[in-house]
């Protein structure tokens, strides 16, 4: 079976799949991370097994299209009212390893409110919930691969994995991309933040230029006058070792 | 711009909150769609044995003919979407609905036997883990092209069984670590 596998010539086209390009050393988290507590019974022991791309990894679902609400992608006019704390523009672009757009893709996003408190059942942080906030959003990507939210800064927010320790604001993001392979979830960071250094969810990711491609840049051009500050988040997911042969 | 892709990360404890609180879909085939309805119960545990009760299983299956649904069709009302998410509940499980997959073209002509990709979740889990799920007594398993890469004392780990109790259910362990450990594969 495995010399099919490796096999570079096939007898039926309709059958050859364009693999996507494998991450390099570094640039993504181990599994396992002592300094992160919960890896230490929930990553993987064993090494993974190697998957050769076939059709069922480099297909991929087309979800979340049909119910987008224009008040999805802008998180401070869910409710009533308005939510407390700092409103902001998060603006970015998404893209695949070769530089192209992802157009029209799913992106979900929650987070904590200002105060750093998540409107969840389970957040027992003693920091007051915002009536007007639920810290939910999702948008699709336009045809150019941009995406935009309108929310309020989250706070920072104390965990219980070590002595005296703060999660650095973030943002949950949450992608598909085209494929099985390029389904990405991950955390958007603020700049400057002094608590990265302290972070092991961050420090799991042990190349530092790969680490600093979560901090979001302030960016005047996102920025409203006289209404919101602006960040820029672009998002790269990965792409095909090489272009599929067009028929 | 540097195009190395971006970095993952957990997503956390109240991954509910953006992803299945709204949009949980356990149900991956509609009344419309042919072949053999199944439900699939997946368990995840973690390295002492414990249920994890804060994961999110994520499904992409192939409809009864080994056809993956196609970017451009009408996905949210479609009879077959292939794709299901659903949180674990306390005791770590959670039960899709959908059909049987067919065998999948795999690669050199060959054919993959029934499988459904899966992903998984959650706290502690810092970049998604990938397996498969096979069907216990399915023939075709023997002929799997990747089936063939895992060391035949692991190949169990990939297999649903058939619950005795209730007939077109399946049960599918994910061992996050330690004794009996799933197979996590490198996609």
């Amino acid at each position: 079976m495995s010399s099919s596998l490796t096999q570079k010539k096939d007898d039926d086209p309709t059958r050859s799949v364009a693999p996507f390009r494998r991450h390099e050393l570094g640039t993504q988290p181990d599994y396992f991370y002592p300094a992160y507590r919960a890896t230490k019974l929930r990553a993987p022991s064993q090494p993974l097994i190697f998957l050769p791309h076939t059709l069922s990894e480099v297909t991929g679902p087309v979800f979340g299209h049909s119910d987008i609400r224009s008040h999805d992608q802008d998180l401070t006019v869910q409710h009533a009212g308005e939510p407390l704390g700092e409103r902001i523009v998060v603006r970015g672009r998404v893209v695949d390893g070769d530089g192209h757009a992802v157009p029209n893709s799913l992106i979900e996003i929650w987070q904590a409110n200002a105060a750093g408190r998540y409107a969840h059942t389970k957040d027992d942080h003693p920091a007051p919930l915002d009536p007007n906030f639920s810290g939910t959003g999702r948008t699709l990507t336009d045809k150019d691969g941009f995406y935009s939210f309108v929310t309020i800064k989250p706070g920072a927010y104390p965990w219980r994995n070590h002595d005296n320790a703060w999660r650095p604001a973030h943002i949950h993001f949450s992608l598909f991309g085209p494929a099985f392979v390029t389904r990405l979830i991950t955390q958007m960071y603020f700049p400057g933040d002094p608590l990265f250094a302290y972070d092991p969810i961050l420090q799991s990711i042990p190349d530092e230029r790969a680490r600093q491609r979560l901090v979001s840049k302030f960016d005047l051009e996102t920025t409203k006058a006289e209404w919101a500050l602006g960040y820029r988040f672009d998002i790269v997911l990965r792409g095909r070792e090489s272009t599929p042969f067009e028929k | 711009m540097d195009l190395t892709p971006t970095p993952s990360q957990t997503v956390g404890p109240y991954l509910h909150l953006g992803l299945t609180d709204a949009r949980s879909i356990s149900r991956i085939a509609g009344d419309a769609a042919t072949g053999q309805r199944i439900w699939l119960t997946f368990r995840a545990l973690d390295g002492d044995g414990a249920p994890v009760p804060d994961a999110m299983i994520e499904l992409w299956q192939a409809d009864s003919e080994g056809n993956y649904a196609r970017p451009g069709g009408d996905d949210d009302a479609a009879a077959f979407r292939g794709f299901g998410r659903m949180a674990t509940a306390e005791d770590g499980s959670c039960t899709f609905e959908t059909i049987r997959p067919g065998g999948v073209a795999g690669p050199g002509g060959t054919v993959q036997a029934p499988h459904i990709n899966v992903s998984i979740l959650g706290r502690g889990i810092l970049k998604r883990l990938s397996t498969r799920l096979y069907f216990a007594g399915e023939p075709a398993n023997h002929a799997d092209p990747i089936l063939a890469l895992v060391p035949e004392d692991r190949c169990s780990t990939l297999l649903a069984h058939p619950d005795p109790a209730r007939a077109n259910n399946w049960v599918f362990d994910v061992r996050l670590r330690g004794k009996g450990e799933t197979v996590f594969f490198d996609v």
